[in-house]
């Protein structure tokens, strides 16, 4: 069943609208990540979904029942909600196993009890040896794992994380990526990730909801985000890719002189006709030093730019006849020279009809 | 476990009535004494018609009106003689090797706690024309008559003035030096600039808001000043603002007169506070590179022992030997006869502390004025700062801004307001304990508002939130989150305005009784008795209270929890 359901949910500051209109359901145990950049309103949301914020317009309702409509919002604390700040918010004045033990004790748990689940919880979170120590004590990854720790063990109806690892060192931020899926992975526990780095969501979510300016762009499965982004901003925010303008006639789809079947094409829509976009990314293009054969669309261009990035040569393509410039990537052993002639072969399947 | 509520009562919310409480008590406290001051000086006494003839009565006599250029000439004197003594030692302590620097440190802090007064009459003891124990000195060396420095005059009381206020600057400019980075330096240096040039041209210059700030408020300080005017000038016919103002209170008093003697006063301070605000918030101007930036100490040499000679003088003169000679005259027989043994006596504390009718009951009266000034001050502070920096209310500003405007209120002009506003029937407060405490309150909100508001935003909103999401309301979450990480800092903030209650003196002459005198008042009339000894004895009293409670905030809270610039 539904655990959360957002409802045109609308928070605005004047007429500035920093979270407009927006529609998400989760599943019972589903991770799902709001993606976007820096003030497209997805702490809003979350901050929202908490209660610490209330909404203009919409509702936000938890198991079916309304917990956030415009003049009637139930307080955080009667949420049974947890969540994870960006300063993690671990409170220096008590020690680790006081600060996860926080939560069990205004649930008035027994003494037993709570010991015994706080010591379990931070086996689970290895840091079950430093229990007796203050936060101030503690590694930037250990505050993490504690601040982990304390939501996770009052089972809560909704975990939200708030940018949990934007204040990490990069080798960090990618263990604690893992940590959390599979913190989820072994208690399921209904999510809610906010961040602005797509590798974290993708490493993490069953669902990314790529917020822009306010409003969810698209809410899909990562790697459906990647192959088969619907918008421009979708297609250019994960990954990287080449944004051509493009015609649809006649059931062809058509640029720099080359065309194809709107129907090998995903996501087109046959029913339009003219001027379209068509998202193509680096890596769906091959480079050739010769005509290559096989029916696949070829554009014949000179390399104008070229990058080595370790993993990759980054090619810049200018075709011949327009001036359409793409950026493919090839393996490093692959080598052009700039101003060296190739013919890029494009794969239909591999592209995506954004808007 | 829905929480839909209708009406207007869904969106009231308690902390609005709280709110509207803090209005009043902030309209009780700061506005309705200014806004009392303001009417009463338009007011004819007694009819209550509009008049402008206090001006008149005010402003209508030249001695009136040198009076007020007097203040500003030993406001501009006191200001850059006190900017001429600190920023060299800020300086050397900020940037260079200059040996000892924690005695530099003890010696701003001990100039800092000295209140003026004791300050003036040390140096009384020091520098009077005729027994003045320096003068004294010059005579027996050289053989002439006149004196070397007579303390009874314009320029005497000018530089007793800095020799107090100079911690003010200190503090300023020494945290702003405290922001350059060692490579702002290192630029001019390979540049070609030396060290000398580097300092005037790149490290001064930057700092050049700060010193600026710290002149204004040493003049600001120096033109609202009671105790030094009173003491020094009053003997030698130099008549000051605020001693003028003393003046119209002295039988008939003459509030109305006063009210609009003081509007200039209270216009200069709010005009050159906001001047200081503007000057510090100048963009780009103090260097704000914040991170990196690594400090090294600039080698001076044998210079940083010329360096440490100025450091020295200037805490000798400020603290050094006007304590030395109080400590002296307070264990005197007779002061004038110097440190002998057949001079050395406890009469003078015995009297004061045994037979003297007053001496006890003011210590008594001063800390427990001060301390339910302080406690209502940082309370009232908390509430303010909590309010505002949580955005709870809208216009939540206001209040703040009212917590903050006695900041731009003499002392004595404050006293004024006070006393023409709470003195008489409704109210009836003069010669009351709770008159006193209100207008310490009032006249030290600021400080602990400062204070307050800097702890408040140092405690992250979410510290807060992470506890409600797991379950705990408002009011829990403050008690168990906020409060704990709080409570040193406000026990700072109290501590400080206890201090700086303790021995305030221009707020509390105009308002105290028969029976609620203050020691900072007592001492004041023990000054016009003109029994140094027993004068000394009292100001030693004075300052073991005070070091009593200095040294607890020392330990509480931290060694410069009282020299951090808020």
């Amino acid at each position: 069943m539904s655990r959360l359901q957002i409802q045109g949910l609308t928070k605005a500051y004047g007429p500035n609208r920093v979270v407009d209109s927006i529609e998400l359901t989760l599943q019972e145990g589903e991770f799902v990540s709001l993606l976007g950049p820096s003030g497209c309103g997805k702490t809003t949301t979350l901050r929202m979904i908490a209660g610490f914020v209330d909404p203009n317009e919409g509702s936000i309702s938890l198991d079916g029942q309304v917990i956030s409509a415009p003049g009637a919002v139930l307080p955080p604390e009667k949420r049974g909600m947890s969540m994870i700040f960006q300063s993690y918010a671990i409170w220096p004045n008590m020690t680790v196993a006081e600060n996860v033990g926080f939560g069990l004790k205004l649930r008035k748990l027994p003494g037993e009890e709570i010991r015994k689940r706080v010591a379990e919880i931070l086996e689970v979170v290895q840091m079950g040896h430093l229990a007796a120590r203050y936060p101030a004590e503690l590694s930037g990854g250990q505050q993490q794992r504690v601040a982990l720790a304390r939501a996770i063990v009052v089972k809560p109806a909704v975990l939200l994380l708030d940018e949990p690892l934007s204040n990490l060192d990069a080798n960090l931020r990618e263990e604690m990526r893992f940590e959390i899926r599979r913190l989820h992975d072994e208690f399921r526990i209904t999510t809610v990730y906010v961040t602005h780095d797509q590798s974290e969501a993708m490493a993490t979510s069953d669902r990314i909801a790529v917020m822009n300016a306010g409003r969810i762009e698209q809410v899909d499965a990562p790697h459906m985000l990647y192959t088969r982004p619907r918008t421009r901003f979708v297609a250019g925010f994960i990954g990287r890719t080449n944004l051509l303008p493009a015609q649809l006639r006649n059931g062809e789809i058509g640029f720099g002189g080359i065309a194809m079947q709107a129907g090998q094409v995903p996501g087109s829509d046959t029913a339009a006709a003219g001027d379209i976009l068509v998202s193509v990314r680096p890596q769906s293009i091959g480079l050739h030093r010769a005509p290559p054969g096989g029916g696949a669309p070829v554009l014949e261009g000179v390399v104008a730019q070229r990058t080595f990035l370790g993993e990759t040569w980054d090619y810049v393509v200018r075709a011949d006849g327009s001036d359409l410039r793409l950026r493919a990537t090839a393996p490093p052993l692959q080598i052009h020279d700039v101003g060296e002639r190739v013919w890029m072969e494009f794969d239909p399947q591999q592209m995506a009809m954004v808007v | 476990m829905t929480a839909r509520r209708s009406g207007w009562l869904a969106r009231f919310e308690p902390v609005t009535l709280l709110w509207i409480a803090l209005i009043a008590i902030l309209l009780f406290l700061v506005a309705f004494p200014l806004g009392k001051l303001l009417v009463v000086s338009f007011e004819t006494r007694g009819t209550g018609e509009f008049t402008l003839m206090n001006y008149v009565s005010a402003y209508g006599r030249s001695r009136y009106v040198d009076a007020l250029v007097n203040s500003l000439l030993l406001g501009l004197l006191s200001a850059t003689m006190s900017v001429v003594m600190a920023v060299p030692m800020a300086w050397a302590v900020s940037r260079t090797d200059m040996p000892f620097k924690g005695l530099t440190w003890a010696v701003v802090l001990g100039a800092f706690i000295l209140p003026p007064y004791l300050s003036a009459i040390g140096w009384i003891l020091l520098a009077g024309p005729n027994s003045g124990f320096l003068n004294i000195a010059w005579r027996a060396i050289t053989g002439l008559e006149d004196p070397l420095f007579n303390v009874y005059s314009f320029a005497g009381l000018a530089l007793v003035i800095a020799l107090n206020a100079f911690p003010l600057v200190f503090i300023f400019v020494k945290s702003a030096l405290d922001l350059v980075s060692s490579e702002m330096e290192d630029a001019a240096n390979i540049l070609g600039a030396g060290t000398w040039t580097a300092m005037r041209k790149v490290s001064l210059p930057l700092v050049w808001p700060a010193i600026m700030a710290g002149f204004i408020i040493v003049f600001l300080e120096a033109i609202a000043l009671f105790g030094t005017p009173a003491i020094i000038g009053i003997p030698a016919r130099i008549n000051v603002v605020t001693t003028q103002l003393w003046q119209f209170f002295e039988y008939p008093v003459r509030v109305e007169v006063a009210a609009a003697y003081a509007m200039p006063l209270l216009l200069i301070t709010a005009g050159m506070i906001v001047v200081q605000k503007l000057m510090l918030s100048r963009k780009g101007y103090v260097s704000q590179t914040g991170k990196g930036g690594e400090r090294r100490p600039i080698k001076l040499g044998p210079w940083r022992w010329v360096a440490f000679a100025w450091c020295a003088a200037v805490g000798l003169m400020a603290v050094i030997a006007p304590l030395f000679v109080l400590l002296q005259a307070s264990f005197a027989k007779a002061w004038g006869r110097g440190l002998a043994w057949d001079n050395l006596t406890l009469a003078n504390y015995r009297l004061l502390i045994f037979e003297h009718d007053m001496a006890m009951t003011s210590i008594w009266n001063t800390i427990w004025f001060s301390a339910s000034a302080a406690s209502i001050a940082v309370v009232l502070a908390l509430l303010v700062a909590y309010i505002v920096n949580r955005r709870l209310v809208p216009f939540g500003e206001a209040l703040g801004f009212m917590a903050m405007a006695p900041f731009v209120i003499p002392g004595i002009v404050m006293a004024i307001g006070f006393y023409a506003a709470y003195a008489s029937p409704p109210f009836a407060l003069y010669g009351t304990a709770v008159i006193i405490i209100l207008a310490f309150a009032a006249r030290f909100l600021p400080i602990a508002y400062a204070n307050s508001s800097s702890a408040i935003r140092a405690v992250h909103p979410e510290m807060e939130e992470a506890a409600r999401i797991l379950g705990s309301g408002r009011l829990h979450a403050i008690w168990m989150i906020t409060a704990p990480l709080v409570r040193k800092s406000l026990l700072g903030g109290w501590l400080i305005v206890f201090i700086v209650a303790s021995r305030e003196l221009s707020a509390a002459i105009f308002l105290v009784g028969p029976r609620t005198r203050t020691m900072s008042v007592l001492l004041y009339d023990l000054s016009e008795a003109g029994n140094f000894e027993v004068l000394a004895a009292f100001g030693g009293l004075l300052l073991v209270v005070t070091m009593v409670f200095v040294g607890i905030g020392m330990k509480l809270v931290g060694r410069d929890f009282m020299l951090r610039r808020n």
